[in-house]
């Protein structure tokens, strides 16, 4: 594949495998190795850079980046922060602050800061999610990054910008959904990638090729999030970062749980279709989507068809997607005023689910008039907890209504143990969440993460 | 002065740019070949065929080597010479090496490698410490047992006993530099190793043992790891002495490093333990004694299994005076990976048993959990001179991080007179916890906030507080008492540039800048003027371990006498020409002065030069006054100990046991530190990795012995927002009663044991939930705190 990009502020045109990650052009092919390769996962973020498509350089996780994925764009890497004999000022401010002991995972923090000032965020720890250091507990990091709060940006963003190379349209990477679906159609044996957050490990894990694959990410319609007047249209390649800014305000609880799906860098690359179409039990989106009765729009060719997105996830492994056929969009209610999402894991950031609870209430005259209540990581597809609702529906909203349904999810649900946690646990905590979301709409204090010293 | 300077770490200019090199970041020769081993998919038993065919015939691939292959020492371990390379045909755990791929890629080796069509004949693996137990597998013929006084008398006539039992976790190192060693093959079949490790010569020494060489023939380099923590004390012979047998076969360089779940599947972590105790109490919290029993889950092979698991029976008492103890330890053989060093050393499993004692009798007497351990302390030592330690004027500092910050040390503690001894005989002679705790619950505002919590978790149905306090004593010293011991080279150039070498490795901890600063104050110069070089068993030999805290004891010391000794030829240089006595010559601000005449380090060291004097020297370092005896656990393994304590305080959401550190305050004993700003990173990281240990890090083994959690997707180290958002962090800036380097004190290894009151706050969470006993295992992940709350409501 024929592409073109920016690199450090040098145009860079080669032909790439499609599966060739940054990370290794930039280390092998390159020699800048200054990009550290921690855990080859996307977990870890000793390989951040930024990329920038032209809306300002955002954290990227180059072990898990295809070259194809970049083209058009423009990328920085450690080397490329600074100007000529200075540094950008986070990398004075870890000097100056002790941020860095061992300095391994520093390249890929400076990425992330680099990033994060760039944008004027203040988040720091919503920004560093993404990196782990071993060495500092993270401290010092932290305050340097809030030493360079508001530095003035470094001249490089804006030259970038203006000189990320034009880019002749490419088959592997169309720039329509038209083009893509009638391809896709043409080519159902193809994988499509969007974000690669997930793909990227079949290639660095897996060891798999991939020989016949299509890049999403150009595809701009496919990027669109129409809000109206009563729903949400959600293009299938918008990043769960671009979705939970625009979901903010609408349904914080939702963009809530997104703020800890993956990392910054996971977010900026991740898509909504990529969550919903690789079908795992454990995404984080689709619990929030049945719970809010969205609506899955695939595509075939010219063909669309619309579904109840619970409808799709069909069993572990299989959705009821015919080869060739594409997620094209979702819709969404506009609001949801009683929908809470609630995600558990061992860390709070930058991990998997063993058990996401959506709840989606309508309580009428003290009663509830309907439910959608929705789980991941309890079966293997996200399900929703059908007894459960029955119980609930027609009945007082009291919390004895509330106990009087917890036995229905062992009717619900048989989860299973693995690392993350226990089936029983699983269980318990399902039930328990049914608790807190009554407890949460109270007005009780249930969020550890809201509590200070 | 340079030495106690608040100084960057000397490469931190390098991190932040990507300039510093790493043993995968080195440039490679053209024709540079990479290696990969390929895994047992079993956790026990035979291996009855290998087919092989697709591996060799795999694209890029140079060679494939199993152990008929290797042409001397099928071993690399750093102990008993019971790990093979590779599998000598048995296999003893899921992960282990069987056969080696040599290819002209990391990429290609690591495809080939899973070609490989192994048969086995399958017995049924020893996972768990019943298992090994029921087995009688074990390392040492039978427990190691430790008495002091008469402890079953002493239970008999104890008004109380309390009995209980905690296990605890392992913890995988997760430094973010993977292993990785690359062998340059020399003239006449010497091997140049570039290692990422803690240990140089251990690595110089497998390496030639594997080739048949003396050890002058292999030279190791180690400029820097990324992240060591034990990790790679004994893990990277494996990696160093693969590409040493490839170099020789192949006579190309190579290079191997582990994809980090091969890394995660290979390598050993920290020992888990299960620790059983009983107590004998008064009714005013006072031990009596106690019985443990230890149970450490070492893996297959024996590595450090013995000096850990000692480690762990030395911290048992950690700040307590015990009158009479027994200590049983099992050191059981399992099929996993082989449990190493991981900082503590046994320490922190040790010091958590007796910590989960205290807070079990604080919660049985209705104690305020820091008075019992009050009552509990060794006396404070005596302050030579004055009645209570307060901060001296000259070398007083307030050096704090985070929102609090230290103000000045001391307090009205009374030292008692009489000299206790710990349960292994040795004289705690430096004990400083009573002032200490003084100080820092003062700061840390611990009776209000107690109140306070408490108010809280009355009013809050589903959200509850707790607090925890814990003290650390380690103690200071390799147990194998002749590690204990440094060598330095220094050369000072014509131009008065210094060149530094010692046999410490520098892993993050900012070893090398320390030992900058000593030999900058030494010759009197600024830290710029000194090229610290990488750790190179040409230069320094027969160099022990950088591990056990001692890097900045023993090195600083041996760099400080190879400095005076040219510091010495230089002033004799200086007093003959200006016909002054050679102890008036000064070194100081860059500057030599003798008598009226002054003139710049660099006129110095030409002079000298010129005068035919040597301005090169080593200097050599050992530790004084250790006596012990392993077997019989009696006499003085440590030249000194380390103190500190830290209060913690957590929430808990007792629907979903989530949970979260809101705040830490830790005063640490670094002694007169050699760097404030590196110490107290040191101090923040440990408290969050010791913290990590307890709560998030969780490894988890299936039935099968396959680990599942083998990678950072599975396996959690605290990410930026786990550590507390309030964080104080200060120095109990005293002297080091003992002679050390500037009288520091070692900081690697004790403040990871702070974050044992973590879990102790959130015991301490768990405990406002009902009437019970929380007796909470590690890690405490949500899943262990929900069922402990359970428990508490009975």
């Amino acid at each position: 594949m024929e592409i073109a990009f920016l690199l450090n502020g040098e145009t860079i045109r080669l032909g790439s495998s499609p599966t060739r990650t940054l990370l290794d052009y930039l280390r092998e092919d390159r020699r800048l190795t200054g990009t550290k390769e921690g855990c080859n996962e996307g977990d870890c973020g000793a390989c951040t850079v930024t990329v920038d498509d032209g809306s300002g350089p955002k954290a990227m996780n180059a072990c898990i980046l295809f070259l194809p994925q970049l083209h058009g764009k423009s990328v920085r890497t450690v080397e490329g922060f600074g100007g000529a004999g200075a540094n950008h000022p986070v990398q004075d401010a870890l000097v100056r602050l002790h941020g860095s002991q061992c300095g391994f995972c520093t390249p890929g923090f400076v990425a992330s800061m680099v990033a994060g000032h760039a944008q004027g965020r203040t988040d720091h720890d919503d920004v560093l999610a993404g990196n782990l250091c071993r060495c500092t507990g993270d401290a010092p990091i932290v305050r340097a990054a809030e030493a360079t709060e508001g530095a003035p940006l470094p001249g490089w963003i804006a030259a970038d910008q203006a000189a990320r190379p034009a880019t002749d349209p490419a088959p592997f990477a169309p720039e329509t959904v038209d083009e893509l679906a009638r391809w896709y159609a043409a080519n159902p044996d193809a994988t499509l990638v969007a974000g690669a957050t997930d793909i990227g490990l079949w290639v660095t894990k897996g060891l798999r090729d991939l020989p016949k694959v299509a890049f999403l990410n150009r595809c701009r319609d496919l990027q669109e999030i129409v809000v109206g007047a009563d729903s949400i249209r959600v293009g299938a390649g918008v990043t769960v970062n671009a979705l939970r800014a625009a979901l903010t305000d609408l349904m914080p609880s939702y963009a809530g749980m997104l703020r800890r799906y993956g990392s910054e860098q996971v977010r900026n690359a991740a898509t909504i279709g990529g969550n919903i179409a690789n079908g795992s039990p454990i995404g984080d989106n689709p619990p929030a989507l049945i719970a809010l009765g969205a609506t899955l729009h695939l595509r075939h060719g010219q063909k669309r068809r619309h579904l109840p997105i619970e409808q799709f996830f069909i069993d572990y492994g299989k959705q009821d997607r015919a080869p060739g056929e594409l997620v094209e969009a979702i819709t969404m209610p506009r609001t949801a005023p009683m929908l809470r999402c609630y995600k558990l894991s061992k860390r709070f950031d930058q991990d998997i689910s063993a058990v996401c609870g959506c709840f989606n209430l309508h309580v009428e005259g003290g009663k509830v008039t309907s439910a959608r209540i929705a789980f991941g990581g309890m079966a293997g597809t996200p399900r929703r907890a059908a007894n459960v609702e029955a119980s609930l529906v027609g009945k007082e909203w009291t919390e004895a209504t509330v106990r009087a349904a917890l036995p229905a999810f062992a009717q619900d649900f048989t989860p299973m143990s693995d690392m993350r946690a226990s089936a029983a646990y699983r269980l318990q905590t399902a039930q328990n969440l049914l608790l807190r979301y009554f407890a949460d709409l109270a007005g009780t204090e249930t969020s550890v993460l809201e509590v200070q010293a | 002065m340079s030495v106690s300077q608040p100084l960057p770490h000397d490469a931190a200019p390098l991190h932040v740019t990507g300039a510093a090199r790493y043993i995968d970041d080195i440039p490679t020769p053209a024709g540079t070949l990479h290696l990969a081993f390929g895994l047992s998919g079993i956790a026990r038993g035979r291996v009855t065929a290998m087919d092989l065919g697709a591996v060799r015939s795999a694209p890029g691939v140079h060679a494939v080597l199993t152990a008929a292959d290797l042409p001397f020492a099928n071993d690399v371990s750093p102990s008993a010479h019971d790990e093979p390379l590779l599998s000598d045909g048995q296999v003893h755990y899921l992960g282990q090496p069987l056969f080696l791929v040599v290819a002209d890629s990391h990429l290609a080796a690591r495809r080939a490698a899973r070609l490989g069509k192994v048969s086995h004949a399958e017995e049924p693996p020893l996972l768990t410490i019943d298992q090994a137990l029921a087995a009688n597998s074990r390392f040492e013929d039978g427990p190691r047992i430790w008495t002091m006084g008469e402890p079953d008398a002493a239970l008999t006539a104890a008004p109380k006993v309390l009995t209980g039992r905690i296990e605890m976790g392992g913890q995988e190192h997760f430094y973010l530099e993977g292993q990785a060693a690359l062998v340059l093959p020399q003239e006449g079949g010497d091997m140049l190793v570039h290692s990422s490790t803690q240990h140089p010569t251990e690595i110089q020494h497998k390496v030639a043992e594997a080739l048949g060489l003396a050890m002058h023939a292999v030279r190791v380099e180690v400029r820097r790891m990324g992240g060591g923590f034990g990790g790679k004390e004994s893990q990277g012979n494996a990696l160093a002495v693969a590409c040493a047998v490839a170099a020789r076969l192949t006579g190309k360089p190579c290079k191997m490093r582990y994809d980090r779940d091969d890394d995660m599947m290979v390598t050993g972590k920290r020992h888990d333990f299960r620790i059983d105790y009983r107590v004998g109490h008064d009714a005013d919290g006072r031990i009596l004694a106690i019985d443990f029993t230890q149970y450490a889950r070492c893996g297959w092979a024996l590595d450090l299994s013995l000096p850990v698991a000692d480690r762990a029976m030395l911290h048992s008492d950690n700040a307590y005076h015990i009158p009479a103890m027994r200590i049983t330890s099992h050191r059981l053989r399992t099929n996993t990976q082989s449990a190493t060093a991981f900082r503590g050393f046994g320490g922190p499993q040790g010091m958590l048993g007796i910590e989960r004692v205290l807070d079990h009798l604080a919660h049985a007497t209705g104690l305020d959990p820091v008075e019992v351990r009050r009552r509990n302390y060794y006396a404070d030592a005596a302050v030579p001179g004055r009645a209570a330690p307060e901060p001296s004027s000259s070398r007083a500092r307030a050096f704090g991080s985070g929102t609090g910050g230290s103000s000045t040390f001391g307090g009205a503690h009374s030292p008692r007179p009489s000299v206790q001894t710990t349960h292994y005989a040795m004289p705690v002679t430096d004990f400083v916890l009573g002032a200490l705790t003084d100080r820092l619950l003062q700061g840390a505002d611990y009776q209000a906030r107690r109140a306070a919590i408490a108010e809280w978790n009355r009013t809050s149905p589903i959200l509850k507080r707790g607090l925890g306090f814990s003290p650390v004593k380690f103690g200071i010293s390799f147990t194998l008492t002749h590690l204990n011991q440094a060598g330095a080279l220094v050369h000072v150039y014509q131009d008065g540039s210094i060149h530094l070498n010692h046999g410490g490795t520098e892993m993050g901890q900012g070893l090398f800048q320390k030992v900058a600063q000593v030999a900058a104050d030494r010759f009197g110069v600024a830290t710029d003027q000194i090229r610290i070089t990488a750790t190179d068993t040409a230069k320094v030999p027969n160099t022990s371990a950088t591990a056990a805290s001692s890097g900045a004891d023993l090195n600083g010391l041996a760099v400080q006498a190879a400095c005076d000794t040219i510091r010495g030829r230089i002033a004799a240089c200086q007093a003959t020409l200006h016909q002054q006595p050679a102890d008036q010559v000064r070194f100081a601000e860059g500057r030599v002065t003798v008598g009226k005449v002054e003139m710049s380090f660099a006129e110095a060291a030409s002079l000298a030069y010129q005068n035919r004097v040597s301005l090169s020297a080593t200097g050599f370092y050992k530790t004084p006054d250790l006596d012990w005896d392993r077997i019989s656990g009696r006499g003085r393994p440590f030249y000194y100990f380390a103190y500190g304590a830290a209060v913690t305080e957590v929430v808990i959401d007792t629907l979903t046991g989530e949970n979260r550190i809101l705040r830490a305050d830790i005063l640490h004993d670094a002694g007169q530190s050699l760097n404030p700003a590196l110490d107290i990173g040191q101090i923040e990281g440990a408290y969050v990795q010791g913290a990590g240990w307890l709560t998030t890090e969780e490894l988890v083994w299936d039935d099968k012995g396959r680990l599942r959690t083998h990678a950072p997707s599975t396996y959690k180290i605290p990410a930026c927002s786990d550590r507390p958002a309030v964080f104080n962090v200060a120095l109990w800036d005293a002297p080091n009663r003992v002679e050390t380097v500037y009288r520091s004190k070692a900081v690697g290894e004790p403040p990871l044991m702070h974050g044992i009151s973590a879990l102790l706050a959130l015991s301490d969470a768990v405990a406002a939930c009902g009437p019970n006993y929380p007796a909470l295992d590690a890690p405490a992940t949500p899943e262990r705190i929900l069922a402990a709350i359970r428990k508490v409501r009975g």
